[in-house]
């Protein structure tokens, strides 16, 4: 008889609970050859087939379009993994050489989302897998400056806050490199390959790579989790919609058609977090840490009441919660949040070093995010466990047509 | 947004777009002979045509430096690459990358040029084939464009725009035998990249 008549075998269900559900389909460790027959045997007859290992690759030659009215990387679906570049210009770099280096870089993040090799690419090979890869490029005041340009208003700059702990290791830069996609090698070659060709013109000041659940993990468009275990995103607009648009995209002068990117690197004390019940985890964001439902609902999407009270007075939702304090005061206060989780490696003893690299995209700045991170400065509960450590603006010019590069119409 | 992988066939209409291009019928006179292809066109249609595309040079402050790319004969005949010229250096060679005895890689001038069949590609790359700039006076700098005239040995020419790219490659030693060559003997070297980065020097 095999193992799989016999479901009760002790060394069968001793390995089924030390791999879990999730390995019954995997099917490639020989160690869990034994379970997998078992599933097949015993439950599998009335619940859908296990999930199977992809084999064909299909995922590493997804493209999505470089070019477009908007840069690529903001209303396009979100991937696996993001890697954020500032560069400090030399002390030389003029609105010429700005040109230069915007029809380089253009030109390679053309050629590299198409799954080819940039010009005078060492390592073309390492480009055939795209994976969804996008490259989207910000400006910074610094870049603004050297094109001549006044520093527009609409990009802050984000004031200092009570709250913050920010490093120059970690805040702002003159020109931001952003490249994502859902393949950890593709990023790395495309990254380098952008890098190489900035060198002429400046250093690199900071770096930052952030990660989400890896791609074909979830269903797509789920909610990300970051790494307090909380569902982040839940109340974001929809790319696509008129709302969406609306919050996102400048619609007048050479950034029409482009955005701004606010980033902050908000550390997050998972030691202290540890401390915390889920009641208490849930009650500090307003929503429940498994579900994400309001604390007045029982699904994500279900909309928060912010009136509904307790038997004894109090309202449900706590007004110093995360979602009674960053949900919108005025009508514009509304900004698209895209951030990332990292995890790099700890020091002094520690076993984590982790958190957010939040990033959202707004029209405007200092109308629409500098109001929200004023109020969550005065209370938020989150404070308790976040820190931000790095803060920094771009403006996102507008995406190109073929022959044409990002921020011609600043530059040329 | 997304799509799937197009075909590779597509010409990418990049920044650089301007392909070179040549069209070379039997019977075209000279100076209608030349026009630059538009640049969202697939190559293949063009099946008449001398194309250059993929064309870069490596950035340099002065001496010799070179220039690669992909040039690809649409024509029903052979032709033959005799010369080139630019403006930003006085001397151009055509070269070809060898392995002399004791392993390293030599370059020396290709005589006669080279020669490319009825539908085939002539590869210009660090390490192999390439447009040798002898005796570049003014820096060449990143994202620079300079342009090149090929000539052939039917006397047509071909005009291609090369963007200017730091590469840290194709150091080949030269062994020219020339004796107008002031630069005999040394390589195109690539220090110039350490001064960028650290550099406010230009
Ligand atoms: C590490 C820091 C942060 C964490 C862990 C965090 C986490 C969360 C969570 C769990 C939610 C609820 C689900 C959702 O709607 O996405 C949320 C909502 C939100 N957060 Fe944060 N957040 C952080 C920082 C920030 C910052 C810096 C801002 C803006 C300045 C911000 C703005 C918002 C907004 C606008 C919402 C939606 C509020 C609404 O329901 O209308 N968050 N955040
Ligand atoms: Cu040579």
């Amino acid at each position: 008889m095999t193992e799989s008549e016999h479901p009760q075998a002790p060394g069968t269900s001793r390995r089924r609970l030390l791999f879990g559900g999730a390995a019954v389909g995997l099917g490639a460790v020989a160690g869990v050859a034994a379970d997998r027959t078992l599933a097949s045997g015993t439950e599998a007859e009335s619940s859908p087939p296990p999930p199977e290992r992809d084999v064909t690759g299909l995922n590493g030659a997804r493209e999505v379009e470089f070019y477009g009215a908007h840069q690529a990387g903001i209303a396009t679906s979100v991937c696996a993994h993001a890697t954020y570049v500032a560069i400090d210009f030399h002390d030389d770099v003029d609105r010429d050489a700005l040109r230069r280096l915007m029809q380089l870089v253009t030109d390679d993040a053309a050629r590299l989302t198409e799954g080819d090799g940039a010009l005078a690419d060492t390592e073309p090979e390492l480009a055939v897998v795209p994976a969804s890869l996008t490259v989207t490029f910000g400006f910074g005041p610094g870049f603004i400056e050297r094109a001549g340009a006044s520093v527009p208003s609409w990009m802050g700059p984000i004031p200092g806050f009570d709250i913050d702990a920010l490093e120059d290791a970690w805040s702002d830069g003159d020109f931001l490199i952003l490249v994502s996609s859902d393949d950890p090698v593709t990023n790395a070659h495309a990254v380098r390959m952008l890098l190489k060709d900035t060198r002429a013109f400046g250093t690199v000041r900071w770096r930052q790579d952030g990660f989400r659940r890896a791609y074909g993990s979830e269903v797509s468009g789920t909610t990300m989790r970051n790494l307090f275990g909380q569902i982040d995103g839940t109340t974001n607009p929809e790319p696509g919609t008129v709302d969406f648009d609306h919050v996102v995209w400048r619609t007048s002068g050479w950034a029409a058609g482009g955005t701004t990117l606010a980033i902050r690197r908000i550390r997050m004390d998972l030691d202290t977090w540890d401390e915390v019940d889920p009641t208490g985890r849930s009650f500090s964001v307003g929503r429940d840490i498994t579900s994400g439902a309001p604390l007045t609902g029982s699904k994500e999407a279900d909309v928060p009441d912010f009136e509904a009270t307790t038997p004894s007075g109090l309202t449900v939702i706590s007004p110093v919660s995360h979602i009674a304090r960053s949900r919108p005061e005025a009508s514009e206060e509304v900004i698209f949040r895209r951030g990332y989780n990292y995890d790099v490696p700890p020091h002094d003893g520690t076993v984590s070093e982790s958190g957010l690299i939040f990033a959202s995209f707004q029209a405007d700045v200092s109308r629409q995010f500098v109001p929200i991170q004023k109020r969550l400065a005065e209370a938020d509960l989150l404070n308790t466990w976040t820190t931000p450590i790095g803060s920094a603006v771009f403006a996102i010019s507008p995406g190109c047509k073929p022959g044409e590069y990002v921020g011609q119409a600043l530059l040329g | 947004m997304t799509t799937i992988s197009r075909s590779r066939m597509t010409v990418r209409a990049t920044v650089f777009a301007a392909i070179a291009a040549l069209a070379l019928s039997a019977c075209a006179s000279d100076d209608a002979a030349e026009e630059t292809t538009a640049a969202a066109e697939p190559t293949s249609d063009h099946v008449h045509e001398v194309t250059f595309d993929e064309a870069w040079v490596k950035v340099v402050d002065e001496g010799m430096t070179a220039a690669f790319g992909e040039l690809h004969n649409g024509t029903h005949e052979e032709i033959v690459f005799v010369s080139a010229s630019t403006p930003v250096s006085s001397m151009v060679e055509l070269h070809e990358t060898t392995m002399d005895d004791g392993g390293d890689m030599m370059m020396s001038a290709k005589e006669g040029g080279f020669a490319v069949g009825e539908g085939e590609t002539l590869t210009l790359e660090p390490g192999g084939n390439h447009i040798m700039l002898m005796d570049v006076t003014e820096p060449i700098e990143a994202g620079d464009v300079v342009t090149l005239t090929l000539t052939f040995e039917s006397g047509d020419t071909l005009d291609v725009e090369a963007v200017a790219k730091e590469f840290s490659g194709a150091n080949e030693e030269y062994s020219g035998d020339d004796e107008m060559s002031h630069d005999h003997g040394d390589s195109m070297d690539e220090d110039h990249s350490t001064d960028h980065s650290t550099g406010t020097d230009h």
